[in-house]
């Protein structure tokens, strides 16, 4: 018996390192794998109920491989919009955005999450992005590339960042801060845990209600022992992250976004406000320029899948004899019952409702392109 | 009857010439929950090593080889229906198919249940 791991497997022969919560997985029964050039849990009970429990109660995710930057210096909203495409000069204090960081032919480099700290958060840093940790490095050496002189980047390798996620986060993150129940859905702030400075935004990548908490290293034990000592919190590994995030129709870097593809045809030009794509002054506007006035060549969709038999990153899609696709990031989806993927298809198959097959193991299992999130959102929103 | 290990965990039990196959307990909780199992058709025909079946997890797809050469004869049909059998029950109710072996010297060097055990003790 062979297992073909892809998450196990991505990695190259780098010694993998270990993050601040590691033992603290390792006590907790965790099954550590190599993710993202560390030592990370994929699971502690077992993926199906990890996931059945965030979408329940509520699961503490250990994300801290992810890079933690800030930006300081004159002329950094400046800087900043020319290598992402999204309205940083508008955004406010306590405020988070999605956005991606594009080649010069337009070409997703990563996707991130950018925020404009509050209250001096991050030693008085102007701007604060999150970007994935598999692709941390190759991020920095292209903003050094396209920052001035100026502007200073900050890799906060000493921060830990977690992630608490499902319907009662918000109850359980009010007990040990209470503050955080003013926040809505992408909304950040400074708060103090015990003295420790945290900064919380209200925002994850599950589809469910939550918060993503950024602290210092030293202090993560301490706080993930806090929530998981409260009923309503349980860790959770990896491998439900990736249900739970594919439910909810969110593209993985890596996988469902890559350079070889555009923001408009993975159907994330919301990352794009009106001002941007007007003025342009981004790197990458022209493709996504070309993209809005005449189509992307392909779209990322969402298939469902008749049957059992689930439908797995690198299937091919086909109508009749022709491929028209690929599957990017497929499984079984433990709150749907079935299996199901996302994928990319060629823009004249890719209406919802079109009938299409996968081909797996050399057999065809038909699929039907699907409206996405699978699972419905259940954000906290300005009522 | 008698019970073999393989170093692939996989479990066969062995009757007159009839051999049944699954995985062990020990892979089934490597695997994780398993959401699907593909298993391979009657009269089926296998030499020792080739693809018999496909156990599919939650998070990834696995082969199951064919631990000796035989014949398809059966195929456990309550794995369509409830493929967790295998996490609840791997080596019993779980089983996936059973061969007729065509070659029974083949099972000669696999594994008694104490050896076995020490193998994934090792691991």
């Amino acid at each position: 018996m062979t297992a073909n791991d892809t998450i196990a497997t991505l990695e190259d022969a780098l010694p993998l390192e270990a993050l601040p919560l590691d033992a603290w997985h390792r006590a907790r029964g965790a099954r550590m794998v190599g993710f993202a050039g560390y030592h990370m849990p994929i699971q502690y009970d077992g993926i199906m109920a990890e996931h059945g429990w965030t979408r329940e109660h509520a699961g503490l995710f250990d994300v801290s491989h992810m890079g933690q930057l800030t930006f300081t210096g004159e002329g950094v909203d400046d800087a900043l919009e020319l290598l992402l495409p999204s309205d940083i000069k508008g955004l406010k204090p306590g405020r988070q955005r999605y956005s991606m960081l594009l080649d010069q032919d337009g070409g997703i480099l990563d996707d991130l999450m950018v925020s404009r700290p509050a209250d001096g958060a991050f030693d008085d840093a102007a701007i604060y992005v999150v970007v994935n940790g598999a692709t941390k490095y190759d991020d920095i050496g292209w903003m050094i590339e396209h920052l001035p002189d100026d502007v200073i980047m900050n890799h906060m390798a000493d921060q830990a960042l977690l992630a608490l996620q499902g319907p009662e986060a918000g109850e359980a993150m009010a007990v040990l801060v209470p503050g955080t129940t003013d926040l809505v859905f992408m909304q950040c702030g400074a708060f103090d845990w015990n003295g420790v400075p945290l900064w919380i935004s209200r925002s994850g990548y599950t589809g469910e209600d939550g918060f993503e908490i950024s602290l210092p290293a030293d202090a993560a034990v301490a706080f993930a022992d806090a929530l998981c000592a409260l009923p309503q919190v349980k860790p959770i590994g990896l491998g439900a992250r990736d249900s739970l995030r594919l439910e909810a129709g969110l593209p993985l870097y890596g996988h469902d976004l890559t350079p070889a593809v555009s923001t408009i045809g993975a159907d994330l030009g919301f990352a794009i406000q009106k001002r941007r794509r007007e003025e342009g002054g981004f790197i990458g506007h022209g493709r996504v320029m070309k993209e809005l006035a005449d189509g992307p060549g392909a779209k990322r969709v969402g298939l469902t899948i008749e049957g059992r038999l689930p439908a797995r990153e690198g299937a091919q899609i086909y109508l009749g004899d022709v491929q028209v696709g690929d599957v990017t990031s497929g499984g079984f989806a433990p709150s749907v019952g079935a299996p199901i993927a996302m994928g990319w298809v060629s823009l004249p198959h890719s209406a919802i409702g079109t009938a299409l097959e996968i081909e797996v193991r050399g057999k065809r299992i038909a699929a039907v392109v699907a409206p996405m999130p699978f699972v419905p959102h259940r954000y906290r929103r300005k009522a | 009857m008698s019970r073999y290990f393989t170093d692939e965990h996989e479990w066969i039990d062995v009757e007159g010439e009839i051999a049944t196959v699954g995985i062990t307990d020990y892979a089934q909780e490597q695997l994780g929950d398993i959401v699907f199992v593909e298993l391979p058709a009657e009269g089926t025909t296998f030499d020792k090593g080739d693809d018999a079946a496909v156990v599919e997890s939650v998070k990834a797809a696995s082969d199951v080889y064919a631990p000796i050469s035989g014949e398809v004869i059966e195929a456990n049909g309550a794995l369509e229906d409830e493929p967790a059998l295998v996490n609840s029950d791997a080596e019993e109710d779980g089983w996936f198919f059973k061969l007729r072996m065509t070659d029974p010297s083949e099972l000669e060097g696999l594994m008694t249940e104490a050896a076995y055990k020490k193998f994934v003790a090792a691991l």
